[in-house]
């Protein structure tokens, strides 16, 4: 007889980062009873390390922005294959949210006339992404964190949720293991909300923590819900390279932003050789007018750094591949030449790029001020993810909720730089919100011992086999796998040999051994983390191989082309058939509401 | 590959002892690193935390070879490899297992200070106003990634143990960042003098000289904080203008 604690809530959310705190504040507020289990400390989730800003069409800096530009904005970053009505609530709803951190205590850098100051990012037309330096993600979580903990929020620390439960087909809760000494929990929940962010870490170069393993995406995949656009995954063009220790480490585009510049080997500003047609009139044609963009000039376009991620990631890489990258495999990203352009350059970085700053001087030697960054790309986010409804988040199982990163459809093909710090606020919200409603109007639901008990004996399976394989060593083969096969450039045959290997790695997750005990044993966790990296790395190569076409953040080497002839617009779809195998299939996304293909219009 | 020792910590809040591994190390490595790779390669069950691996979110606090640092920013080029390095958990908090220290002490003392309570709104649309110059020594303290490294060396938790009458540096900028909000209207003066105990800090400065953030604690936060509580409490003036006109 297995050994737990149960603990009953009216909503569990799952994650505490900044979706997961926005949600559990939202339902909390409802007046439900709220429980919120976080893999970590509380305020440690990767919200933390976001560092150039949130984007809302406060207009405080250019009275031109406003919710369409920024609607036109998401939807032609994701490539139209966004859901948009999910576009149109972020776009609407994201300024109330800021708003409302500043009420809650959140400082951002000021405008002259005392108002939330915004700056450049890219794919963003009017400078939009409220921030505070290059640390706003920190400065988010812990307002949501310090808020939320007035708000009697039940948080668990430190617990790791491994599989939901159901009760005629709705979720009922989750059954989870502390890390501290192992024990079993048991959350019985009216409702759950997923907030357990991305993916990364099932690849070897990220910018992601150990955390982003996809636990909720597995979560849900596995209760029943529907994965959709697995393929996307956003390589970030900036990582760190060098030295090997912190490759991948996020470089902030908000460097791009305050006018950083990208040079190869030849000292070339190679972004200015090839701007893609969705954006041509959008984009300066001279160093000067780029410069004078980021330093507010209203009449100028955007220099071509800050075109979307996709593109500045594969102009990285072509630039590496044909031989003219920096001596550690990338290129340069320059921030000190501004020196030649303002009097106190040196100072002017260090106060709007303080982390990055610092971040070079102590890991890599480097000061920024002074000379060029080396930076490549690093697997960064996920645009694919858990289906759901775009007003109330509830994903194809009823009781299950997912927002954030985990949650998707607002991104489409690519996501803009600072959609995502808005994402978790707007949708984090919502499925609070929702959530809540969802709980008041079910009963409880009932916990199926048979299948705790099944459970928890497959989660210690594999202390009863101590010379087992060690579960680091698959990790490191599947990171490296996905790195190779299901990364930046993707192929039919690579992916195709994907599908074999996670196949191979899945079975010898099943053999993997730990020794010690159930106390913080992060062999243990490991082992357990893998069933949820294999589970999203086989969504991810099986959608990457079902959209033979490139587009947005998914290269196809083989299909070079946008669509293919007579696709259309569609999502792919992972869901478990009937015999528990996945499958993808497409399905067409809804006509754009003509309202909405209006604004683009007018948008331009 | 050059190699090294590294000296780390195992055991729980019953029993432990430092034991040796040695590791393959190489151009740029951290602490953290090492650790890492000891713990893939000889013992997966060294319990350590770790989340952003660039000093962003404070998890992963030690003392190497003594000092309080985050081992993911310790680069092993500024210590000397030619001996062990060793590697302990955080002194001030009880032991959970190997480098992880139980931290929910933290935790429990965050809540328990008032939290910000903004004065109304300056413009009809819900918004307020504020200079840069004004919220830029809050914004110092806000940078705080609550590693808890200045609780970990202060010596009133460290070595006198007085986690019941003191909450920390930590606490005390945190404090801070609410009192100078330009938009905060709560007074927390009282409890800072009688719960807190901000009086037992001796202003030694040993926080501020192991924030990884470089937040000057003790100049900027706790000793600003000392003068308010001086100012209410202690000053003759006003202590008599209280005595003839008590608190409404």
């Amino acid at each position: 007889m297995v050994q737990y604690e149960t603990h009953e809530y009216d909503v569990l959310v799952i994650g505490a980062g900044g979706a997961g705190l926005r949600a559990a504040i939202e339902a909390s507020a409802a007046g439900v009873s709220v429980g919120l289990v976080c893999k970590s400390l509380l305020g440690k989730a990767h919200t933390v390390m976001a560092e150039g800003g949130v984007a809302a069409a406060l207009a405080n800096v250019d009275e031109r922005d406003g919710w369409k530009v920024h609607f036109a904005d998401t939807m032609r970053g994701g490539q139209y294959l966004n859901n948009w009505r999910m576009a149109e609530l972020h776009a609407k709803e994201a300024p109330d949210r800021v708003r409302e951190l500043e009420a809650w205590g959140a400082l951002f850098d000021r405008t002259q006339d005392g108002r939330i100051l915004q700056r450049n990012f890219g794919g963003h037309q009017y400078p939009r992404l409220a921030h505070v330096g290059d640390r706003t993600g920190l400065e988010m979580i812990r307002v949501l964190q310090d808020h939320g903990i007035h708000q009697g929020v039940d948080v668990h620390m430190e617990c790791t949720v491994i599989s939901l439960l159901k009760d005629d087909g709705r979720v009922v809760g989750a059954f989870g293991y502390e890390r501290e000494k192992g024990r079993f929990k048991i959350f019985s929940a009216k409702a759950v909300v997923l907030a357990t962010g991305g993916v990364g870490k099932a690849f070897k170069i990220t910018s992601n923590s150990w955390e982003y393993t996809g636990d909720g995406h597995s979560l849900a995949y596995h209760a029943g819900a529907e994965l959709i656009d697995m393929e996307f995954v956003q390589f970030h063009p900036t990582g760190m390279v060098w030295p090997p220790s912190v490759r991948g480490i996020l470089v902030t585009e908000g460097v791009r932003g305050e006018g950083g510049i990208l040079t190869n080997s030849e000292g070339n500003r190679f972004m200015f050789d090839h701007i893609p047609e969705l954006y041509q009139n959008q984009t300066s044609d001279d160093p000067e007018e780029g410069w004078r963009y980021t330093q507010g000039d209203r009449d100028a376009r955007r220099p071509p750094e800050l075109l979307t991620r996709d593109h500045v990631a594969r102009c990285i890489v072509r630039e590496v591949q044909e031989g003219r990258g920096s001596p550690h495999g990338g290129v340069f990203l320059d921030i000190s030449w501004i020196s030649e352009k303002i009097s106190n350059a040196e100072e002017h970085i260090r106060r709007k790029l303080p982390s990055m700053y610092h971040q070079f001087m102590q890991l890599a030697d480097i000061d920024i001020t002074k000379e060029p960054m080396e930076v490549g790309p690093t697997t960064h986010y996920v645009m694919g993810g858990i289906r759901v409804d775009a007003d109330s988040q509830m994903t194809s199982v009823p009781g299950l909720f997912a927002g954030g990163e985990c949650g998707a459809g607002l991104h489409g093909a690519n996501r803009l730089g600072g959609n995502s710090l808005s994402d978790l606020l707007v949708f984090g919200k919502r499925a609070g919100e929702y959530a809540a409603q969802f709980a008041k109007e079910n009963g409880a639901g009932k916990v199926d011992e048979a299948e705790i008990e099944a459970v928890a004996s497959e989660a210690l399976k594999p202390f009863d086999n101590p010379d087992g394989e060690n579960p680091f060593q698959i990790q490191y083969d599947l990171q490296d796998m996905m790195q190779d096969l299901v990364g930046i450039a993707r192929s039919d045959e690579g992916l195709n040999n994907a599908g074999e290997e996670i196949h191979k790695l899945a079975q010898r997750a099943g053999q993997a051994g730990v020794g010690g005990n159930r106390e913080y044993n992060p062999g243990w966790h490991t082992a357990l983390d893998l069933e949820h990296m294999l589970t999203i790395s086989e969504a991810i190569a099986l959608a990457a191989l079902e959209r033979r076409a490139s587009i947005g953040a998914h290269s196809r080497d083989d299909y070079p082309e946008k669509e293919e002839p007579g696709a259309g617009k569609y999502n792919t779809v992972v869901r478990k058939n009937a015999d528990g195998e996945m499958e993808v299939s497409r399905e067409s996304i809804p006509e754009l509401r003509e309202d909405l293909q209006d604004v683009i219009e007018e948008m331009g | 590959m050059a190699t090294a020792t590294f000296r780390i910590w195992r055991g729980d809040a019953n029993e432990g002892k430092f034991v040796d591994y040695d590791t393959e190390v190489s151009e740029g490595m951290v602490v953290l690193d090492a650790v890492h790779k000891i713990q893939a390669e000889q013992a997966n069950d060294l319990a350590v935390r770790w989340n952003c691996k660039a000093g962003k979110c404070g998890s992963c606090s030690a003392e190497v070879n003594g000092n309080p640092k985050l081992m993911c920013m310790t680069r092993l080029n500024e210590i000397p490899l030619d001996a062990p390095v060793t590697v302990e958990p955080m002194h001030a908090f009880p032991l959970i297992k190997d480098l992880v220290t139980d931290v929910s002490w933290n935790f429990e003392v965050k809540k328990k200070i008032k939290p910000f309570n903004p004065r109304p709104a300056d413009a009809e649309d819900g918004t307020w106003r504020m200079a840069q110059e004004d919220i830029d020594r809050v914004q110092e303290f806000r940078k705080c990634i609550e590693c808890y490294l200045c609780q970990d060396v202060c010596h009133v938790l460290r070595e006198h143990d007085l986690h019941d009458k003191f909450i920390g540096p930590r606490f005390f900028v945190y404090a801070a960042a609410l009192e100078m909000h330009p938009l905060d209207t709560e007074n927390r003066l009282e409890e800072l003098k009688n719960t807190d105990g901000i009086g037992y800090c001796n202003i030694t400065k040993c926080c501020t000289k192991v924030c990884p953030e470089h937040i000057t604690i003790t100049d900027n936060a706790i000793i600003p904080l000392k003068e308010r509580v001086v100012d209410q409490f202690y000053d003759p003036i006003k202590k008599l203008f209280r005595i003839f006109r008590p608190k409404q």
